[in-house]
This record gives structure tokens, sequence and C-alpha cells, in this order.
């Protein structure tokens, strides 16, 4: 029998029971659609997350005060911790001391009550950092300027906002030029930044940014910083940096042993990592939930395949007093599950796409995160593979049934 | 050589500890070109021997050559390709497949062939003419009378070219009218030189044939040559 004609057999098969097909694959496409989406899902923050610490160039990394967090105590101490003084980020800046810092820049930040030519308050994040600030978060000013290093030196009270920020004070007006107050100190806006997607770890759109000089200690209160940036001359050298950078930080706090360090450096390679191991447990741990689901579909195939060889024997005794050979049956039926699973998968997988498609439209819609929308061929081919796996596991005992059974039982079985 | 030929032929069913014996010895043999009525009262193993003398079951004992060949030899599917090639079926309860078209059921042994689209629809329109449903062609099996059914099965059975036709209890579903012409139908290829089995119970149907073997109990009782054929075209069906 040719291949062509069991396929459209196993099809024929199929429409007679239209509204149970669609039923019994909805378990698959369920699976497929959820393994789909949970994967490019976990694909997609996991590219969103690295493509934040991206942003500054990879010869970049954080000095951060406290420990690495590895529980939610650690990090919920770290914010208090103020180990990150100003004289670590002058000395960061010898290059005496650390040959490969091409650049170090201190980043003090708190949030504050601003208000503006209106009455109304707002509060939004304020930072208080360096001119390369700018470049280290690629910010680009769309009225006015950046402040420069003589801001920085003369302490001068301006500030770049945010769009957002520029909006809720002045509405449409130009702000540039005018004064406003973050706590009672006032300050000269001397720039608005572009709009942009927000960041994971600052909303530039709602923040208010100058020197560090007029904003740490001034308004924030504080003598310490929150991170340091320091930026390697090249990537090979951020290792020699790091160690660097370590020496001369425990130097300065009168630290030997490394354990009892109270600051903790980040490279894009130990950020990658962390996001790594989360998203790896996180889509592992839903794969099986997935997994489980498509077990469940598969055995749903099987029991329907069953209902189908028992409610057909009459035709399958039939089929074989006409000429049927036992593998013409089983090839029949085989047919038929890969054929119910095929389908769920390419639903599944379509399912899944629209699905991730409505995620990142909606992250970046209402979360104004730069989601990307990761369309995975492999992940694809590999969800419809793993059905028509299902359909091969599941479908070969009832097709191995109905192809054992007597041609003789076509006319004894009165179904 | 005889087309069919068996000796000492028997067939015990075995279930759950009981055995059923369904043939006890039967000895028989059919030529090309004969028209056989074998009858008998219900569980008498008459329909047991023709699916026997089918190839759709094997028997438990004695021998069974078709063609001269033993058939305890040949494996289920080459029992198939055999069925497929050089035997017809029709059914009391006709066995057409409802969703399919007349067309399509006529030609399915010619898919179990391996017969192109083509070849299997011109053949399956020329059976469907002879039985006289050229019009009827399309509709689906569902939707034809009784009759139409045991015609569209009659044309299934010749479209491979069968040797023998197998029919069981052909008429047992049909009322009077369209049982003749069905029966009818089996003399008229009968005389064009195909080999008949019929298998019956009513020996007004038995009577149309050129030969009957009476079964009873297993055995066969009387092998009887017709000397006064019903010739249904002529004398109509009457029971």
């Amino acid at each position: 029998m040719r291949l062509v004609d069991i396929f459209k057999l196993s099809i024929q098969g199929l429409t007679v029971h239209k509204s149970r097909s669609a039923l019994t694959i909805l378990g698959i496409v369920i699976g497929i659609t959820s393994i789909m989406t949970v994967m490019s899902a976990g694909d997609s923050a996991q590219q969103l997350i690295v493509g934040q610490f991206e942003r500054f160039g990879p010869a970049n990394v954080f000095v951060l005060p406290g420990r690495r967090a590895s529980s939610a105590a650690d990090s919920a101490s770290s914010l208090l911790v103020d180990s990150l003084k100003v004289d670590d980020y002058e000395d960061l800046k010898n290059k005496a001391l650390v040959p490969s810092a091409a650049n170090v820049v201190p980043y003090a930040f708190g949030s504050e009550l601003v208000s503006g030519g209106a009455s109304e308050t707002h509060s939004g994040p304020i930072i208080g950092s360096t001119p390369y600030s700018q470049k280290n978060w690629d910010l680009t000013v769309a009225e006015g300027r950046y402040f420069d290093d003589s801001d920085v030196q003369d302490r001068r009270r301006i500030a770049v906002i945010g769009d957002e920020m520029k909006v809720q004070l002045f509405g449409a007006d130009n702000p540039v030029g005018k004064n406003i107050r973050i706590k009672d100190q006032s300050f000269q806006i001397i720039g608005v930044l572009e709009r942009q997607g927000s960041g994971m770890f600052v909303d530039f759109n709602s923040a208010i940014i100058g020197p560090y000089t007029a904003i740490q200690q001034q308004v924030l209160g504080i003598r310490h910083f929150q991170r340091i940036a320091v930026e390697a001359v090249s990537i090979e050298d951020v290792p020699g940096m790091v160690r660097d950078v370590e020496s001369l930080l425990r130097t300065n706090h009168n630290i030997d042993d490394p354990r009892d360090d109270d600051f903790y450096i980040e490279t894009q390679q130990s950020i990658a990592d962390q996001v790594n191991a989360v998203t790896g447990i996180l889509t592992a741990l839903l794969g099986i939930v997935a997994a489980i689901s498509l077990l469940v579909g598969g055995v749903g195939i099987m029991n329907i395949m069953y209902v189908s060889v028992t409610e057909r024997t009459k035709e399958i005794g039939l089929s074989k007093a006409l000429g049927a050979s036992n593998k013409t049956v089983l090839a029949q039926f085989l047919f038929e599950a890969l054929f119910l699973t095929f389908t769920a998968g390419i639903i599944g997988v379509i399912g899944g796409l629209v699905l991730t498609a409505l995620l990142a439209f909606a992250a970046t819609q209402f979360a104004g995160l730069d989601f990307p929308l990761i369309f995975s061929v492999s992940g694809a081919l590999m969800g419809v593979g793993v059905s028509v796996g299902i359909g091969l596991v599941f479908g070969i005992f009832p097709a191995r049934k109905a192809s054992r059974k007597s041609p003789i039982e076509a006319l004894h079985n009165e179904v | 050589m005889h087309l069919i030929e068996t000796k000492n032929l028997r067939k015990v069913y075995a279930g759950e500890g009981v055995e059923t014996v369904a043939l006890r010895d039967v000895s028989v043999t059919i030529d090309e070109g004969e028209f056989v009525a074998i009858i008998g009262p219900s569980g008498s193993g008459k329909s047991t021997l023709m699916q026997i003398l089918g190839l759709l079951d094997r028997s438990t004992g004695g021998s069974y050559t078709f063609e001269g060949k033993e058939a305890t030899a040949y494996t289920d599917d080459e029992l198939a390709k055999i069925r497929n090639e050089k035997i017809g079926f029709v059914f009391q309860a006709f066995n057409l497949l409802p969703r399919l078209s007349v067309l399509d059921n006529v030609a399915l042994p010619l898919v179990y062939r391996g017969i192109q689209e083509k070849e299997r629809r011109e053949k399956a329109m020329e059976m469907i003419q002879l039985v006289g449903l050229t019009d009827r062609a399309n509709y689906h099996a569902s939707q034809l009378s009784g009759g139409q059914k045991q015609r569209v099965a009659i044309a299934r059975a010749l479209v491979n070219d069968a040797r023998i036709i197998f029919a069981d209890e052909p008429t047992g579903n049909l009322d009077s009218k369209s049982g003749g012409i069905v029966l009818d139908f089996l003399q008229k290829l009968n005389e064009q030189g195909h080999t008949i089995v019929i298998v019956t119970h009513e020996s007004y149907v038995a009577q149309s044939a050129k030969r009957i073997l009476h079964i009873i109990d297993g055995n066969i009782d009387k092998d009887e040559r017709v000397m006064n054929r019903r010739k249904v075209e002529t004398d109509g069906f009457i029971k």
C-alpha cells in the first residue's frame, strides 16, 4: 500500500470525530504552548537582564558595598552598608594604584520630594554622579546640556531631568534654566534627557541627575556611594583591574582576610552567570510542569486511540479481509496518532509564539521594558518534535492492538 | 488441480476452558466456475467453513489447499495478500465504510494493493457501472438503501478480479425485491465464469446455486447437485 493512501485513510478516520479529535489534542496543545512560552520568555528575560549590563560596555565592573546577596537578608543589609567612601573613589582614580582603570564613576542615589513651578510635589530617584555617567548609561540629552567636570568641582546645584519628570513638573514648557526644589534646596535645570526604555535599576525618565558634590551630602545626607563603576582600558584588563581594586579597597578598609570584605565586585561575567543560574532553575521547574502536562496529554491521546480501535474493530476486520496487512493497519492508526500530535505541536508552537508576543507587548507597553521578542526556530522544531514523539510513544500501543486484530472479528463484532 | 480442496478439516474454538467444535471433519473440493451454496441451521459451522475457505481464519486440524498450496503455511500478511488479489467477500451486513463514497468503497481493495489513484478510479467505476449504480458513485455509502449497499459490496468483491467470491448471507438483511436483484447478480456473474460460494440458512436462496453443501454439526451431511436450478431473473424471488 502506498504511503500517501495510508495517510489519506488516517485523515479520513480522524475527520469522523472532528470535535473529539480537537479535544484529544487540547492537552498536547496546552503543554507545547506552555513550554514554548516558558522557553522564549525565559530567553527574553535573560537577554533583557544581560542587555541591561551590556549597556555599560563589557569592560565595566561595579564595586558595590556589603556582600554579594545570597539571601534576602543579605540584599537588605547591603542597602545600609556605607563602606564605599569618597576616599575610595579618589584612590580608584589614582593611576598608580589602579593603572588599568580608564574611568571611575561614583553613584549616590536616593529618593526625595521634588517640586517645580507649581506647588505640588513629586518623588523620584535623585542621582549624584560625575559627567562620565552619561556615557556609562548611554544617555542622550534632548534639550540643554549634561553637567561637566567644572560643575562637579564647583559643587554647582544644577540638574539634568528625565522626560517624564519634566512633564510632571513643567508640562509642555521648556524647563531649561528654571529652578526646582529638591528637599529644601534650589537646583537649576540645565538639561532634559531624551525619553528611553526604562532600565532595570533606574528609571531615567523620572530621574534627576546632578553632580555628586552637590547632591550626595547636601541633599541625600550621606557620605558614601551605593556603587562605583570602574571601566577598564580594555576587556583583557578586567581581571587584573579587579585584583587591583580589591587590594586597594582592602588596604583602605583595613581588611586582611578576603572573607571579611565589606564590598564586592560584579563583572559582566559574574552577572551573566547569576542570571543564567536563576533563569535556568526557573526554566527547568516550569519545564517539568509542562512535561507533566504533555505526559497527561499523551495518555489522553492513547486513551482516545484505544477507544477508536475498539469502536472501529469492524472496520479493521474489513480492511484485513480486503487485504490490508498488519503493517498497513499499524501504520494507519499510528499515522492517526502522529497526525493528531503533529497538528497539536504546530498549534502549540503558534500558540506559544502568540503568547510570547503578547507578553513582550505587555512588558513593553505597560512596564516600559525593552523586552526582546525571541522566536527560537530550534524551540519550535523541538516543540513539534516532542509532540510527534508523544504520538509515536502513546500511539504505538493502540496501533499494535489494532494491527493484531483478526479479520473475522469484522464478521462477529456488532457495534 | 482443484481451486479449493480440504481434507479432514477441523476447527475447535478454545474459549475459557470450554472447547467448542465448529468443524469436525470436512473434506470437500470446489472447482473453478462452480456456484456452491453452503446451507445449514445456525451454529452448524457453515460460517466457520466459509471463513476458513476465505482465508479469514485458520483451521486447527486437517489440510486446506488453495490453488494447490497449503494454506497453513502462509503468514498472516501473505494471507492478506491472497485475499486482496484472489478473493472477494460479500457480507450480510454489507460492511461498507459509511464515511467513504461509493467509489472509494469499491476501490478500497485496490488501495491496499498499492494501485495508483487514476487506475483505481477507472477500475472501480467500471464495476459500479456493472452493478448499475453509476449515478450513485459519489454518494456516501450511508446514503444508500440496503439493496444498493449490497450491490456496492458486490462491485467491491469484483474489483480485484477475484478468482472466487464468498458471500455470507448476502440477502439476509434485504427485502425480497432487493434480495432478488442481488441473487440474480450472483447468478449472472457465475454464468460469466466467476466462482461463487454462498452461505445461507434459507433453502430458497440455496436453490439458486448449482450445488448445495448441507452442513449439520460441523460435518457435511449432504453434497447435492441442483437439478432444477431456480432462475431468479425469470422466477422472481419467491420465498
